[in-house]
């Protein structure tokens, strides 16, 4: 069965149209990268398919294992295995990082009709998923997110993702911002949590992050629609060439489609 | 008649029934009290110290002086009673020595009530008592001090450390017409002396009544005094509490003042940092629901230099509650190198609730660090959305996200017991309490 299969996908915010027919089929096992400037849409993307809800969507459907995902509340889509790492973790005073994920991981167990896991081998199971990201444990008893630098809020996402075990994952922009030793941590952390029935979209600006991630298929986009998609020698071609070409082919045809006066 | 006379032609009678040895001085105060409250009478809405409150219910009811002080079991009593702990039991404003326990004190403390202070210790209560709350300008103390009869007198000598807090559980007890009472409560630490007080007050039954406590704390030199109050009164009593806070230098004086019940609520608390070297952290944490009004009136004052205050008020509100913070930091003309900082944080979990909040500053030194702030809002919707897209459900991370608004004030909390009913409390008040419960 397809994992995520969007089609037509319009979204307005505060009447402006972000989102103007969007198409994306996601096979399990497979990475995607989303790639485009500035203001594409790629942000809102990520944040209609968590299920924000001052994102109207206005057309289309999305699919997530054959079901309407927009149906769903953000916590029941969690609950059935998606994920998003945002592109800006919020911080949240007073709520530690450890306490947060036992309330999320155990909403999720419940609702999977596992049993809740007690402190202690929540604990370990932690500390394990820690190692991966490598993370300093001192963070585990910090509020979340609050006063981490940059790429330890970015670790963190990575941290949640791997604690959480996520059927599909969207990274938005993950690897903005971080040095090459965290972007390495990230992308080994994603890595490791390849496998057959998992799948990932990947947004970012950078092609570096794709050395490390090796996607299946690399999308453009731009102006909320994906208007170009390929193998990742795309992300080489978006990388040394920008957009540039892409937005006057998008304005070109527009005008084409445009009624003539 | 209005409510005032009403209340002095009380005093008549109060001071006729009043039995025991009284020094003089006390009678006097009293007698002086009560001529002021006849002058000043209640505020007016207008008045700039009670606006934003709403004193009809006062006002409007006519009080009587309580006649019953006992009349319940232990049962009813042991909500509020806390293992390692010495207690007093106050019913109506009055001592009750059977369910008092003030086991093993070391040498020189007492702890006892004020009638028998009055009585044992007449130097002492005469020294400290009304010396400093006063009544000039506030009715509320100034009916306290008119009505003083009994509460809790603790004095802790020079360089003696009380290990266990003193309990000190105020009950109120409904009769058949609303009474009105006035627990005075004295705290002294001597020089280098130390003791934890936990105040708490609530009510055996329903009905309404008045209690207007007045609490003085006299820190001396070098001493630490740690205290905890926690009103948790039926929403059908009125509660006017003034706290007052005197220290000298180097003394450090903490106040917790914790308030979820009552229908009516204020709350004086005035600290003088009257020596150099002092500290003052007063915090506060107020939640309120329904029809329920709090207001907490703070007044720093810094005498002396080098002194540091710390304030930190917050706030939950939901239903049609109002709450009221007004914070003053007075430095005076020699207090340099003051450190004070005042912050009120109010949430907000229902439209209809308001705050009204005004945290001031007055600074007659030039070399001082002051800071004050104050903000009311909502959750924030960017962290609700993030917490549910991790797969907690909306009233759990509206749970969550409300305990961690509270959370650093209850982790202050030094006193297990105090700590533990506070988070028992918030546990059963919001609507997800077991997964905060689970989760923290
Ligand atoms: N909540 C919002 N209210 C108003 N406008 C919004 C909102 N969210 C996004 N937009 C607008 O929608 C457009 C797309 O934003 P989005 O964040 O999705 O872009 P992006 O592709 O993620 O950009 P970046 O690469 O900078 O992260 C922008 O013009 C942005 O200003
Ligand atoms: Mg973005």
């Amino acid at each position: 069965m397809t994992m995520l299969e969007i089609k037509n996908l319009h979204v307005r915010v505060e009447d402006q149209e972000i989102i103007k027919g969007l198409d994306l089929t996601v096979n399990p096992g497979e990475v995607h990268a989303v790639m485009g400037p500035n203001g594409s849409g790629k942000s809102t993307l990520a944040q209609v398919l968590a299920g924000k809800d001052e994102y109207e969507v206005t057309e289309g459907e999305v699919r997530y294992k054959g079901e309407e995902l927009l149906e769903l509340a953000p916590e029941e889509r969690a609950r059935e295995g998606l994920f998003l790492a945002f592109q800006y973790p919020v911080e949240i005073p007073g709520v530690s990082n450890v306490y947060f994920l036992k309330a999320a991981l155990n909403a999720i167990r419940k609702h999977r009709g596992q049993e809740e896991m007690d402190a202690m081998d929540f604990l370990s199971y932690v500390r394990e998923k820690m190692s991966v990201v490598k993370m300093d444990e001192s963070l585990l008893n910090r509020p979340v997110n609050e006063g981490f630098s940059g790429g330890e809020k970015k670790r963190n996402e990575i941290f949640h993702l791997s604690v959480l075990d996520p059927t599909l994952a969207v990274l938005d922009e993950t690897d903005s911002g971080l040095d090459i030793d965290a972007l390495k941590i990230v992308a080994d952390g994603v890595n490791s949590l390849r496998s057959p029935d998992r799948a990932f979209v990947v947004i970012t600006h950078y092609q570096r992050l794709l050395n490390y991630i090796v996607p299946d298929k690399v999308h453009a986009m731009i102006d909320g629609r994906i208007v170009e998609s390929g193998g990742k020698e795309l992300a080489h071609e978006l990388e040394e060439k920008g957009y540039a070409w892409l937005e006057e082919r998008v304005a070109a045809g527009e005008a084409a489609s445009a009624p003539s006066s | 008649m209005s409510t005032v006379e009403h209340l002095t032609g009380e005093y008549q009678k109060f001071v006729q029934d009043l039995s025991g040895d009284w020094p003089s001085a006390l009678t006097e105060r009293r007698r002086q009290a009560i001529e002021r409250f006849g002058e000043i009478g209640f505020p007016s809405r207008r008045a700039e110290q009670w606006r934003f409150i709403n004193l009809n219910p006062i006002t409007e009811t006519t009080f009587r002086l309580p006649e019953s002080f006992n009349g319940f079991g232990a049962a009813e009593l042991e909500p509020y009673v806390y293992d390692g702990c010495h207690q007093i039991v106050l019913v109506n404003g009055r001592f009750v020595a059977e369910h008092s326990r003030l086991g093993d004190l070391p040498e020189g403390v007492i702890v006892a009530s004020l009638a028998t202070a009055a009585a044992e210790h007449a130097e002492l209560v005469e020294r400290y008592v009304g010396r400093f709350a006063k009544f000039d300008d506030h009715p509320f103390v100034a009916l306290n001090t008119a009505f003083l009869r009994d509460g809790a007198f603790i004095y802790v000598p020079k360089g003696v450390v009380v290990e266990e807090p003193i309990n000190l559980i105020c009950l109120g007890l409904p009769e058949a017409e609303p009474v009105a009472f006035y627990p005075r409560n004295l705290i002294v630490a001597e020089e280098s002396a130390q003791v934890t007080v936990v105040e708490q007050y609530a009510s055996l039954g329903d009905g309404s009544y008045m209690t207007s406590p007045v609490t003085e704390v006299a820190a001396g030199a070098n001493a630490v005094i740690d205290h905890y109050k926690l009103q948790r009164e039926s929403t059908e009593a009125i509660h006017m509490a003034t706290f007052q806070i005197h220290q000298q230098r180097d003394s450090n004086v903490s106040s917790h003042s914790i308030s979820w019940g009552g229908g009516l609520v204020r709350n004086d608390v005035n600290a003088v940092l009257d020596g150099e070297g002092c500290e003052s952290t007063l915090n506060g944490l107020y939640m309120v629901e329904g029809e329920q009004q709090i207001d907490n009136h703070m007044r720093v004052d810094h005498a002396m230099p080098n002194c540091d205050s710390h304030e930190l008020y917050k706030g939950i509100l939901e239903g049609r509650a109002r709450a009221v913070f007004n914070g003053l930091i007075h430095v005076h003309k020699d207090a340099q190198k003051t450190d004070a900082k005042q912050t009120n944080r109010n949430l907000l979990l229902s439209k209809e609730a308001l705050v009204n909040s005004h945290p001031q500053l007055e600074i007659f030194a030039d070399d001082v660090k002051c800071t004050h702030g104050s903000t009311t809002g909502h959750l924030d919707d960017v962290a609700v959305f993030y917490l549910r897209s991790r797969g907690i459900g909306e009233e759990a991370a509206r749970s969550l996200l409300t305990y961690a608004f509270a959370a650093d004030i209850v982790e202050r909390i030094k006193v297990g017991a105090v700590r533990r009913e506070l988070e028992e409390f918030l546990f059963r008040r919001l609507p997800r309490g077991e997964v905060v419960r689970q989760a923290v």
